[in-house]
């Protein structure tokens, strides 16, 4: 394993190569903001909030340092401005989706969130996808997925897969932030589901 | 079909066809592209095809279907060879006297001539205005073959550029002709393609993959799609040797599910070029192996997108994955893929035949050869067009296009589709330029040309490409999806006159936010026509927002004659 040296908030610190910049940063004691970031879970990069500035060469880019590798000589700002702006209307945007969820409203309060930016339009999920990828890659049932696509973009229980696995584990239930998986499972029908007579040979 | 074993065979073939079709024989050639064909050009064909049955003119006249000949307003177009007459807007009842007047009598037919502004007729394809300012080297071949004939591609030299390759380059002299030619990707990126081929060729691994992206996802651009329905295999050509080059054996092309004519005719051009022996193992006896399969979309813009398209190519959701390890190192299951676009690949053999050198004689400095515009829009001729790097827009709007139609004035022209921007008058001598677009806050984009008048509402225009995207952006990542969905409210409101100060401000924020944060290029681009449209109409908006006006009278709810919107509440 070789050892790589960067600098984080200017802050020399080794690490070994092939960790991401959010495992570099936390193991030197840095914290960076996450949502959709689970040690159990491949990087997913989905919420952005854990973007961090690099520079390198001489250039400046935003990057998602649960997805980006360290590189020797890199230069990392943790929460640089265009950081923290970015970060702050982001969670103003998932505020107006999930208000009053306590870890965006933590969140918020270090970042200076507007909680009245954005009318809000709850679906109470902030498609952090921890449920969907939990139940993918950790239980490998995929009981649980994403549906449609951009705005319309959801989390559903696929109900023939759900409606005999999830009674047995519910594993994914206390990952959920906003925690409206559950009330889904059951608004969703879930445990009820009824395979269509005469469609399938069950 | 005879089998090619070798490059000489091949030559040996060549000239057979090339001689027989050397003879005067006369041709009519009926284009057969998409939008000719929604315009009923197959009941033509099959006029052409009794009717010279009818007169027993088999053995002298030949019937060539072809793809898109570019001259789309000009549907359904015929035309008779050798002499290069073209007939517009050909219906099924003309079709006798066309072959008693022109096919028997070698008389041209006056009303079926095309006639520009200054009402004079033309008769020769290569003196109408509209073809004439253009450098048709990728599309001018259309003409020349049916589409579905592989015996025509080789008969005026196809699969010459990869005799040239096989017999005598090693992969190394292709990758530095291509390096040196300075072509730059067709798909919107404008990436150097011999640098992306480098990359990929020495990407450690020995599995690696070619890819021809004819998503071609843009609302307004067709040239994909009519150059991979017309002339499949000079796509197939420029991946071969791209194949050869980078070291790859197997190749995917990955159609848009909404061209099933692009779709039918490259396969027909796959299984012709098996049965030749141009593709498979041991093409034309050199010991290189390489296949080619289809792989057809399933209705997102989004899997356009590099990372998108090969996660499609997976088996998976096409969804973008973060690209800080280039696709051209780590791309399908992780190995080696090299993706272009349709015009580079289709590209690649005529800079292979006539030099690198040759390449770099058109264009500007930053770049080289031509592009493909689909021109369309408020503009008298639409149609495919190609063009030289360094013309003007001017050229290409007025000298090409024939200006603007109604005598109306000209506003904008937006290229690169919802990634690009609008460009206002005072640019239109701005030479077509990757880097010269750019700089103006638009881009070249994978060649849609979108002219605008003095009717077009430039507010609405930057609504139009959100509410595209809104639909089309994939959903992971919140900086696109929350985004465009935050700024689409705010058009709406603004569109139905609930316009408020700070309506600007909060659209720019967000734009600048998106175009770092989001995870593709989708998002990062997707505030571009926001952007240039503030940027330069900064008035419309202004009347929108304050006045409750629309200047073009666009917006439904903002034409009523007194000031205050009509509809019943805000969105």
């Amino acid at each position: 394993m070789n050892k790589v040296s960067l600098i984080i908030n200017d802050r020399k610190v080794k690490a070994d190569s092939g960790t991401t910049l959010l495992q570099a940063a936390n193991d030197a004691g840095i914290e960076i903001p996450t949502l959709c970031h689970h040690e159990k879970l491949a990087p997913f990069g989905a919420c952005r909030l854990c973007t961090v500035e690099i520079i390198k060469g001489g250039k400046s880019r935003l990057v998602t340092s649960c997805v980006y590798q360290v590189e020797e000589g890199l230069i990392v700002k943790t929460e640089s401005e265009p950081v923290i702006a970015g970060r702050k209307l982001i969670l103003e945007m998932l505020w107006a989706r999930s208000p009053g969820v306590q870890i965006l409203r933590d969140y918020g309060v270090k970042y200076g969130m507007d909680m009245d930016k954005f009318k809000t339009a709850p679906t109470n999920c902030i498609l952090c996808g921890l449920c969907v990828r939990y139940c993918a890659e950790v239980k490998k049932k995929n009981a649980i997925g994403f549906v449609n696509r951009g705005t319309e973009r959801a989390v559903m229980f696929y109900p023939e897969i759900a409606s005999q696995e999830c009674r047995r584990c519910g594993e994914c239930f206390p990952l959920c932030p906003t925690g409206v998986l559950p009330s889904n499972y059951a608004l969703q029908r879930v445990p009820h589901f009824k395979w269509p007579v005469g469609i399938f040979s069950r | 079909m005879p089998k090619q074993k070798s490059v000489a065979s091949l030559e040996k073939y060549r000239q057979t066809l090339s001689n027989a079709r050397e003879s005067k024989k006369l041709c009519v050639a009926i284009c057969s592209g998409t939008g000719c064909l929604a315009l009923k050009n197959a009941e033509v064909t099959q006029s052409f095809i009794d009717e010279i049955d009818k007169r027993g003119l088999q053995s002298k006249v030949d019937i060539r279907r072809t793809g898109c000949l570019g001259f789309c307003k000009e549907g359904p177009v015929v035309m008779i060879f050798p002499r290069e007459i073209y007939y517009v807007k050909v219906k099924p009842g003309d079709v006798p006297e066309i072959v008693s007047s022109t096919l028997v009598d070698n008389r041209v037919v006056d009303r079926l001539l095309y006639s520009g502004p200054d009402n004079r007729t033309v008769v020769c394809e290569g003196d109408i205005p509209f073809y004439k300012y253009q450098t048709r080297l990728l599309c001018d071949n259309n003409k020349k073959i049916n589409y579905h004939s592989i015996d025509d591609y080789i008969a005026i030299g196809g699969y010459s550029a990869l005799s040239k390759v096989l017999s005598g380059m090693t992969a190394e002299q292709v990758l530095q002709e291509v390096k040196s030619s300075n072509l730059r990707g067709r798909g919107g990126g404008g990436f150097p393609t011999g640098i992306k081929w480098e990359t990929t060729r020495n990407a450690p691994g020995d599995i690696k993959y070619v890819i021809v992206n004819a998503d071609e996802g843009n609302p307004g651009a067709f040239g994909d799609g009519s150059i991979l329905e017309g002339n499949p295999h000079q796509v197939l050509e420029g991946l071969i040797i791209g194949a050869y080059a980078i070291g790859a054996h197997h190749g995917f092309i990955y159609v848009r599910q909404e061209y099933p004519l692009a779709i039918e005719s490259i396969s027909i051009a796959l299984q012709n070029a098996r049965d030749y022996g141009l593709l498979g193992s041991n093409i034309l006896g050199s010991g290189f192996d390489f296949d080619v399969s289809v792989h057809r979309g399933a209705g997102a813009f989004v899997s356009g997108e590099s990372s998108a398209l090969m996660t499609a190519i997976e088996g998976r959701v096409g969804e973008p994955r973060p690209k800080y390890i280039r696709t051209a190192v780590s791309g399908i299951w992780e190995r080696p893929s090299d993706l272009n676009n349709v015009k580079t690949w289709a590209t690649i053999p005529l800079i292979i035949n006539r030099g690198a050198a040759w390449f770099n004689t058109i264009g500007t400095e930053g770049s080289k050869g031509t592009m493909v515009f689909s021109l369309v829009g408020k503009v008298n001729n639409t149609g495919l067009v190609e063009v030289p790097m360094g013309i003007t827009l001017r050229d290409i709007i007025y000298k090409i296009g024939g200006g603007i139609p109604g005598g109306k004035k000209f506003k904008a022209v937006q290229t690169g589709g919802p990634s690009g921007g609008v460009i206002p008058e005072k640019f239109l001598d701005t030479l077509v330029d990757f880097d010269e677009l750019t700089k103006l806050g638009s881009m070249m984009g994978s060649g849609g040309m979108i002219v605008m008048d003095e009717s077009t509402c430039m507010v609405d225009v930057a609504r139009y490409f959100l509410s595209f995207l809104s639909g089309e952006s994939c959903g992971k990542c919140t900086p696109c999806r929350e985004g465009i969905y935050q700024m689409l409210k705010i058009f709406n409101r603004i569109c139905r006159g609930y316009g408020e100060e700070g309506d600007i401000e909060r659209l720019q924020e967000i734009s600048m936010m998106m175009s770092r944060f989001s995870l593709c290029d989708l998002g990062i681009s997707a505030p571009n026509p926001v952007l240039s449209t503030i940027k330069y109409f900064a008035d419309e908006y202004e009347a929108h927002i304050r006045q409750k006006r629309c200047p073009a009278g666009v917006c439904k709810n903002l034409r009523s004659v007194a000031s205050t919107p009509v509809s019943a509440g805000p969105v």
